[in-house]
This record gives C-alpha cells, sequence and structure tokens, in this order.
C-alpha cells in the first residue's frame, strides 16, 4: 500500500495528535475553561471588579452576598468579590511561578541524579535530603526572612522549598524508565545523552510529573496564605486568597460567606487543575487515547 | 470408556466491545490413561477450553455452555460451586505455564503442599509429611525431606515446576490438564518434566490433557491431537495420523511454519500469512479462510463440515490434502 | 570471505571485582564472525548468551578482553566515537513491544534512526520512512500508529525496520522469534533471511530454540554458564554432536514427527544449572555431565579440535 499516492501519508508529531485528544475529555476541558476564565477574570481585575479591593467602608461591613455585593463584605466593608479578583493575581501568580520554578530547578536535577548515578547522584541527593529535613514551611520562612519579606521572594521561597520534593520523585521515575528497553535499543541505535534523556526518558515521565505539579500548585497557593498570615507574603491591605482565608477565621461564624469566598475558589482552582493534569497526562500516553482505529491485517 | 465427554462446548466474554467467542462449539472424548495434545497459537481458545472444564472461568464476564459436559459420568456444568470445589482438588488437577506466580512465595515448599492434603485428604502430622516426601520423590526432587522446607525462591523454574506438579498429583487425580506447563521452561528441564508425565500415565493411569503450542513436544508425548483454531478444534486425530496426513489447511500450515532440528524443512519456512481473525464477529466460513494456502471454491460458499480421514481422523476442510 | 567481527578472551563480570559471590557472567569468549553469515548462540537461560550479545555492541561494558569489528576494537572506542560507530552495529530484542517507547508513533520510531545519524532530511526522510516500512513488509499507514496498536509480528518488524535505519552491517538479534506465535515466527525468519540475502547483512543470532537457530545459522555455538562449550557448522553440530552438554541438548528438542520422536533416545540431564556465582571447578558441565570422571573437576578443558572448524570442549573426546 505504500505505493497508493491516494493515501495521505503524513507525521503528524505525536503532539499535535496529542493536542487533538484533550478536548475529547469532558472534565479536563471543563477544568481548563474554569482556570482559564479564572485566570482571564485575575488579569482583567482592574476592568472586572465592581469595587476598589482595599476601599473600607465601615457601614458596609460584613454583609451577606447580595446582588450588590456578590460574594458579601468583609469585616472592613469591602467588597469580597473585588478583593477575590485582585487576590487572583498575587494567588494564582504564585501558584504558577512557584510550579515553573520547581519544574526548571527539580526537574533536571532528578534526572541529572537518576540518569548519571553514582557520585552525582549521591551528592545531589544528600543535599535534597538536608533540604527535606526542614518542615517546608519553617524553610520557607527562614528563606524569606533572609530575603525580605515580599512577593517575589515568597516564590522564590517557595520554588526552592518545592524543587527538591520534585526531583525525588523525578530521580525515581528516572531510575525506573532507565531500565525499560526502548531506553537500551535507543542507546545501541547511538542516541546522545540528551536525546534519551528528553525524547525518552521525560516523555515516559510525564504522568508522575504532571500529577506532581498540581499537588505543588495547591501546597504553593496554600502555603502563600500561611506566609502572608505570618506577616512574610502580601502585605495587608494587599488582598490574597490565602490570607484572606486566614482573616475569615476570626468571623466564621459570624459571616461564614467570608470564608467561603476563598477556600471555594481555592479549591475550584485545585480541582480544575487536577482534572486539566488527568487530562493532559491521557493526552499524552496514546494508550489511554479512546478513538480504537483498526491496524492493518500485515502481521 | 471415556472419563471426559464434551460436547458442543461454548464459552464466551463480554467485553466493551461486544461477545469475544473464546470457544466456539468444542467436542471431544478423553480416555482412561490417554494424553490428549491441544495445540493451536495464541487465542485460538484452548486454554479457554481447559478453564471451562474445570470450570475456572470466571463467570461473569464469561459464560460456559455445552450440551454435556461429563466427567466421569457426572455432568459438570450441574454441579455447585462447593461441589466444583471438592472435584478439582480430588479428580481433577490443572498445572499452569508460569510456575513463579503459581506458588505462594512467603510459604514453604512443605507448607503448601500439606495445606492441599489436608483440605483434600484429610491426612495431617506424619502421614501428610510422608505423603509429601513421597510426592516430591516421585516427580523427581532430591532430598525431597529438606527441600519441604525450602521456600519457592530457592527453587530453580523446573524444580518450582515439578512441585506444581507434585501438588496436582497429591490426590491422585484421574484428570491432569497441563496448560504450556513447560514453555517457560529449558528443553533439558522440558525433557525432564515430560519424562514424568509419560510416567506418570503409565504407572497410574492418569488421563492427561497436554496444550501446546510446540508440535514438536505434542509429538513426542500425546496420544492424539486436537488442533485448534479461533475457538474450534479443525482437525482431531490419533498423532501418527495427524502429522503423517494433516488434512486441514491450518494444520498443514503450522507444520510448514515449524523449523525443525533435523534440518529436513529445507532453507525456507513457509510462514501463514496475515493473522489470526477477531473472534467478535466470526464470519460464517471457515475461520482460516482468510489465511489459507489451499482453499477451494467450496470454501467461499459454506461452512466445511467434519470429514474423515481415517480411523478417528477427521478435520473441518473442504480441500483435498492426501494428494 | 573476510571476518567481520573477532572476540578474543571476552569477560563480563557482575559485581565486585574478585569478591565471593562476583557472578562471571562471560568467561573467557572467543569467536568470529564471517561478513554475511549467520552465527547461532545457543544455551539455556543464565548460560550468558544475552550478555555476550549485550556486551558486543558495548552495551554491557566487557570486565575484559577485545571486541575487533572490521578491526576496530570497540572496548577502546570513546563515546563519541562509539556512538557514531554504533550505526554499524544493531540489535533486536525479544520483547518489540517493549524495545519501542510507548510515547511514539512508528513513523517517529524509525525517523529517530535517521535523525540521530543525520541521514536523509526533509522530504527525503519521509520518503525513505516509508521505503524502510515497505521493505519490512509493513504499510507505511501504520506511520502515524503507536506500538500498542500493533500485534506481536507487527511490532517487531518495526524494530527490524528502525534497526535498518541505519544501514548497520551487523545485527545481533536477541531471540527475536521467542515470543512468537509460531506462523508468526516464520514469516519474521523468513524476514530476516531475507534481508541478508538482499542487504549482505551478517547475524548474531541468540536463542534458546535449537530448532529455529539451526534453520538460520551458518555456524553456531553453544554455550553453557558463560563459556562456549562447542562450536561447528550448523550441519555438523547437529549431525555430530561431539559435547556431552550439546549432546544432551539436541537429544532433548523435540521433532514434530512422532515415528522419530518414538525412536529418539533421549539423554535426560540430571538436576539444574549450578550456581553461577560459585561455579564447579574445572570443566563446569561435570556435575551434570553422564560422562564426567574425578579428572573433570581438575581440568579446565581446552578446545579440542575435531576437523571443519568443529571444536568442543571436554577432555574425553578422542581426536578426530
Amino acid at each position: 500500500m505504500a505505493s497508493t499516492p491516494a493515501l495521505p501519508f503524513h507525521f503528524r508529531s505525536s503532539l499535535v495528535l496529542a493536542a487533538r485528544q484533550f478536548p475529547r475529555n469532558r472534565a479536563a476541558t471543563v477544568g481548563f475553561v474554569i482556570l482559564l476564565a479564572i485566570c482571564l477574570a485575575a488579569a482583567f481585575a482592574p476592568w472586572v471588579a465592581p469595587y476598589d479591593p482595599i476601599q473600607i467602608k465601615l457601614s458596609m461591613k460584613l454583609k451577606p452576598p447580595s446582588l450588590e455585593h456578590l460574594m458579601g463584605t468583609d469585616h472592613f466593608g469591602r467588597d469580597i468579590f473585588s478583593r477575590m479578583l485582585y487576590g487572583g493575581r498575587t494567588s494564582l501568580s504564585v501558584g504558577l511561578l512557584v510550579v515553573g520554578f520547581a519544574f526548571i530547578l527539580g526537574v533536571p536535577l532528578g534526572l541529572a541524579s537518576g540518569y548519571f548515578g553514582g557520585k552525582v547522584d549521591n551528592f545531589m541527593m544528600r543535599l535534597v535530603d538536608a533540604f527535606l529535613t526542614f518542615p517546608p514551611l519553617l524553610l520557607a520562612v527562614a528563606l524569606v526572612g533572609l530575603l525580605g519579606p515580599d512577593i517575589q521572594n515568597v516564590m522564590l521561597a517557595l520554588g526552592l522549598v518545592q524543587a527538591p520534593i520534585l526531583a525525588r520523585m523525578v530521580r525515581g521515575s528516572t531510575l525506573a524508565v532507565r531500565e525499560d528497553v526502548y531506553v537500551t535499543a535507543a542507546r545501541a541505535l547511538g542516541a546522545s545523552p540528551v536525546r534519551i534523556v528528553l525524547s525518552h526518558l521525560l516523555r515516559n515521565m510525564v504522568s508522575p510529573i504532571v500529577v506532581q505539579l498540581t499537588v505543588v500548585f495547591s501546597a504553593a497557593v496554600v502555603a502563600e496564605a500561611s506566609l502572608s498570615f505570618l506577616g512574610f507574603g502580601t502585605q495587608p491591605p494587599e488582598p490574597s486568597w490565602g490570607r484572606d482565608m486566614s482573616e475569615a477565621r476570626r468571623f466564621l461564624s459570624d459571616a461564614p460567606w467570608m470564608f467561603m469566598a476563598p477556600t471555594s475558589i481555592i479549591a475550584v482552582c485545585v480541582l480544575s487543575i487536577n482534572f486539566m493534569g488527568d487530562g493532559l497526562r491521557d493526552a499524552l500516553d496514546p494508550r489511554a487515547w479512546r478513538t480504537r482505529r483498526s491496524v492493518g491485517t500485515d502481521a | 470408556m471415556s472419563l471426559l465427554q464434551v460436547r458442543n462446548l461454548r464459552t464466551r466474554f463480554a467485553t466493551d466491545r461486544g461477545t469475544v467467542n473464546a470457544v466456539n462449539g468444542v467436542s471431544f472424548d478423553l480416555a482412561e490413561g490417554e494424553i490428549l495434545g491441544l495445540v493451536g497459537e495464541s487465542g485460538s481458545g484452548k486454554s479457554v477450553t481447559a478453564l471451562s472444564i474445570m470450570r475456572l472461568v470466571p463467570e461473569p464476564p464469561g459464560h460456559i455452555t455445552a450440551d454435556s459436559l461429563s466427567f466421569d459420568g457426572r455432568e459438570l456444568l450441574a454441579l455447585s460451586e462447593a461441589q466444583m470445589r471438592e472435584e478439582r482438588g480430588s479428580s481433577m488437577a490443572m498445572v499452569f505455564q508460569d510456575p513463579m506466580r503459581s506458588l505462594n512465595p512467603v510459604l514453604t515448599i512443605g507448607r503448601q503442599i500439606l495445606e492441599v492434603l489436608h483440605r483434600h485428604q484429610k491426612l495431617d502430622g506424619a502421614a501428610a509429611k510422608r505423603r509429601a516426601i513421597e510426592l516430591l520423590e516421585t516427580v523427581g526432587i532430591p532430598l525431597a525431606e529438606t527441600r519441604l522446607k525450602a521456600y519457592p525462591h530457592q527453587f530453580s523454574g523446573g524444580m518450582r515446576q515439578r512441585v506444581m506438579i507434585a501438588i496436582a498429583l497429591s490426590c491422585n487425580p484421574r484428570l491432569l490438564i497441563a496448560d504450556e506447563a513447560t514453555t517457560a521452561l529449558d528443553v533439558t528441564i522440558q525433557a525432564q518434566i515430560i519424562d514424568l508425565v509419560k510416567r506418570l500415565t503409565r504407572d497410574r493411569g492418569t488421563s492427561v490433557i497436554w496444550i501446546s503450542h510446540d508440535l514438536g513436544v505434542v509429538a513426542g508425548l500425546c496420544d492424539r491431537v486436537n488442533v485448534m483454531y479461533a475457538g474450534n478444534i479443525v482437525e482431531s486425530g490419533p498423532i501418527r495420523e495427524l502429522f503423517h496426513r494433516p488434512s486441514h489447511g491450518y494444520t498443514l500450515g503450522l507444520m510448514g511454519s515449524t523449523p525443525r532440528l533435523d534440518g529436513t524443512g529445507g532453507r525456507r519456512l513457509t510462514p501463514i500469512e496475515g493473522m489470526p481473525p477477531s473472534l467478535i464477529d466470526p464470519i460464517p466460513l471457515c475461520p482460516f479462510l482468510p489465511r489459507c494456502r489451499v482453499s477451494v471454491a467450496a470454501c467461499q460458499e459454506r461452512r466445511p463440515e467434519r470429514r474423515e480421514f481415517g480411523a478417528g481422523h477427521w478435520a473441518t476442510c473442504l480441500a483435498d490434502l492426501a494428494s | 570471505m573476510s571476518t567481520l567481527l573477532d572476540v578474543e578472551d571476552l569477560e563480563v563480570h557482575f559485581g565486585r571485582q574478585d569478591a565471593p559471590g562476583t557472578i562471571k557472567a562471560v568467561n573467557g569468549l572467543s569467536f568470529s564472525v564471517e561478513r554475511g553469515q549467520t552465527l547461532g548462540l545457543v544455551g539455556e537461560s543464565g548460560c550468558g548468551k544475552s550478555t555476550t550479545g549485550y556486551a558486543i555492541l558495548q552495551l554491557i561494558k566487557p570486565t575484559s578482553g577485545r571486541v575487533l569489528f572490521d578491526g576496530t576494537d570497540l572496548c577502546k572506542l570513546d563515546r563519541r566515537e562509539l556512538r557514531r560507530m554504533r550505526r554499524k552495529l544493531q540489535i533486536i530484542f525479544q520483547d518489540a513491544h517493549a524495545s519501542l517507547n510507548p510515547r511514539m508513533p512508528i513513523g517517529d520510531l524509525v525517523g529517530e534512526a535517521l535523525d540521530i545519524h543525520r541521514l536523509f532530511r526533509g522530504g527525503a526522510r519521509r520518503q525513505r520512512i516509508r521505503e524502510l516500512l515497505d521493505m519490512v513488509g509493513l504499510s507505511s499507514q501504520l506511520a502515524e500508529r503507536y506500538p500498542h496498536e500493533l500485534s506481536g509480528g507487527q511490532a517487531q518488524r518495526v524494530a527490524i525496520c528502525r534497526a535498518l535505519a541505519v544501514e548497520p552491517e551487523l545485527i545481533v538479534c536477541d531471540e527475536p522469534v521467542s515470543a512468537l506465535d509460531v506462523s508468526i515466527q516464520a514469516q519474521i525468519v523468513n524476514l530476516l533471511q531475507d534481508l541478508q540475502e538482499q542487504l549482505g547483512l551478517t547475524y548474531i543470532f541468540i536463542s534458546h530454540d535449537l530448532s529455529v537457530v539451526r534453520h538460520i545459522s551458518d555456524r553456531v555455538a553453544v554455550m553453557y554458564l558463560g563459556k562456549i562449550v562447542e562450536m561447528a557448522g550448523k550441519d555438523e553440530i547437529y549431525a555430530a554432536p561431539a559435547h556431552p552438554y550439546t549432546k544432551s541438548l539436541m537429544s532433548a528438542v523435540p521433532v514434530p514427527d512422532p515415528d522419530i520422536e518414538a525412536q529418539r533416545q533421549r539423554v535426560i540431564l540430571k538436576g539444574d544449572l549450578p550456581n553461577p556465582a560459585d561455579p564447579p571447578s574445572g570443566c563446569r558441565f561435570r556435575t551434570r555431565c553422564p560422562i564426567a570422571t574425578d579428572e573433570c573437576a581438575t581440568i579446565d578443558p581446552p578446545q579440542h579440535p575435531l576437523g571443519n572448524g568443529h571444536w568442543a570442549k571436554c577432555i574425553h573426546l578422542k581426536d578426530a
């Protein structure tokens, strides 16, 4: 059949094929759309938000949700909906940047450690162990204390805390995948270490990495809250989901909506990211594709 | 007198993609002390046939029907699960391909044999131990007494398979089903096991169903062979008849595909082209037709019936291969 | 005929050097393979035949010895030189599916081999992949399929196709048909033979199946516990096996003919393979050998020539 020109013969790259798979997963698509909407709303907060998020109006304090204030108001009479929109800018960028930072630092470290093994591995893993002996939040507090209380430093610190965890996981996966026959096959073909790592090892470790990154995102959003609460991250009156959530605890019985708003937004974000992560994992794994294509009859 | 009588056995599996007709109307007899070979490739239904006889097919998704499945005069399909369990331990036994996974790694060999002896023969204490040692010696494991205290990982593959056979024999079964029992073993070890099975049928009159894809093993061991393809028996006959006068296109194809140690096959093998058919939508014609090299015009019209080619030798093939 | 591969005193040890428990998986192997020929390497599990294949390709670093490929000692090449050299030596594995990256479509799998050695770029690359798939009897429509969508036979064809992409001279076939059904096995064996004829390939065919090895090989080496115990042309070794191990191995292989089977005398070996970490002294086969004597425990048998390039390592052999 190779000589039949009528049959299309193209190599769509596996990424294109994967991209076509993603929308087939309904939960992942919904997750993606929700997350996109939240990101856009946060990005365009000055245009979307009905009120100034830090404008105090004590006459309006602790009002339940109404048409005027979609999510109610807080103990200073500030509009919670607007605060959520502005707070999303902080929280989402912390989450995403920490994920990015952990990825850029953790994945190469883990890959190198697992692939080269020996002394490199020993050294790196002892370093990781050293990092992991500290409670993560304490470490982040120490780092922020050292660098100065500022949102950039919070991101840096949280990234530094998360990277070793990711590195350790990537190393484990590398050790497992490295022994697969197709990696030996690639070596036998004369593939360079860079090629082996990128197109064989990394490609087959997508699932655990994606799962771990969704965990990192959630952890970062929550950690930012804790740091802000301790006075390191966002400084009042600047809004942030995490910090608003911690503040709302004091009014849990009087104004539960104050607490509900940030928690549910964080929950929705984390859930969306998880669905997206699942979808991404499946889209990148041809074995999970739903389409059944018949295979030619030649053995 | 036949020990096992199978009439129109059908085993289906419900899957998301449709009903898989794994065994598609299989009928045969097994006499006392007979070694029957069941030959075919993966997906031919030979293992499912054996599992159906033992009623080890999980139901659902599986579903077994038969006009008759009688063992020693009793209808197996009419027995309750508890009665069947009793049957499986005492009068019929099965040995599988993978002796690594058939034994529990955290229990000693002795413990595992004694457990079976206790459950089915109510043997305990010194009597059971004596019997266990005797069994291990029967299957050719030296130093049986000390080996009882060993764990499976301390045994090689061949030894483990022998332990499995010892466990299968522990209750003097009348029927032993071996499903690719030597496939995972080295040839020298395979020779030992085959030797053992031959000795067992000779000394105890055990009937054996030997499932294998290896025509050579079957040629050396069995009295009769059923060749299976796509859930059907396509040819059946006494061993010499079948090997000397293969009468089905598939049997012929199998023989042409098999390289021979004595080098009489020539420099080229004659493979069977193509791949086995789907078991979901069986075609109403001969299932082997798309791959057959010897098909005749009539093959396009009807599904072949059994044709006799000699005493107890038949095939469902319309072509005349005798010449 | 010229020698393509010359293996001299190849040793592969696992575990710490000279410490107790070191496994000498390959122990002083020497043999050569002529260009365009097939050397069959047979033996039972644990005899070191696959390790030998890996060591020739430097996928496992040999402990010592030389692997001369066309005059170049592969063991002495640095990494970069070795990677370039790999174009000439390829391997196909027993588990074809496992040897194909599950996340790469077939076209990419074959294309990667071209990319690594910068062969055929752009449009020519696509054309070449089509040609290669055609050469192993696969439709180019499979290019977009993924390994899990293939049958065992198709997957092995893809693996062969990928190996051929770099235009190798030698292919190590590590049990390439053992996992396949007989009818598919025959298809692959025929394909390997056809390709050898067309492209002048040299094969090292590793298998535990003596029937297949006899069918495909020109010369056969029988291995036992890390050593070659006998080597000869395929017809000699099957007609007149000299080493007691070869004899018992041959006698154990069933032949699909009931009359022949009924008359055959089997040499049933006693017991199992000894622990490779603690092999017997002298001749390694002596613990299972039907003709072993006290002497066998003290003398490591040398090669005993039997004429016509046939030799065996047993002290009980009479001169030919």
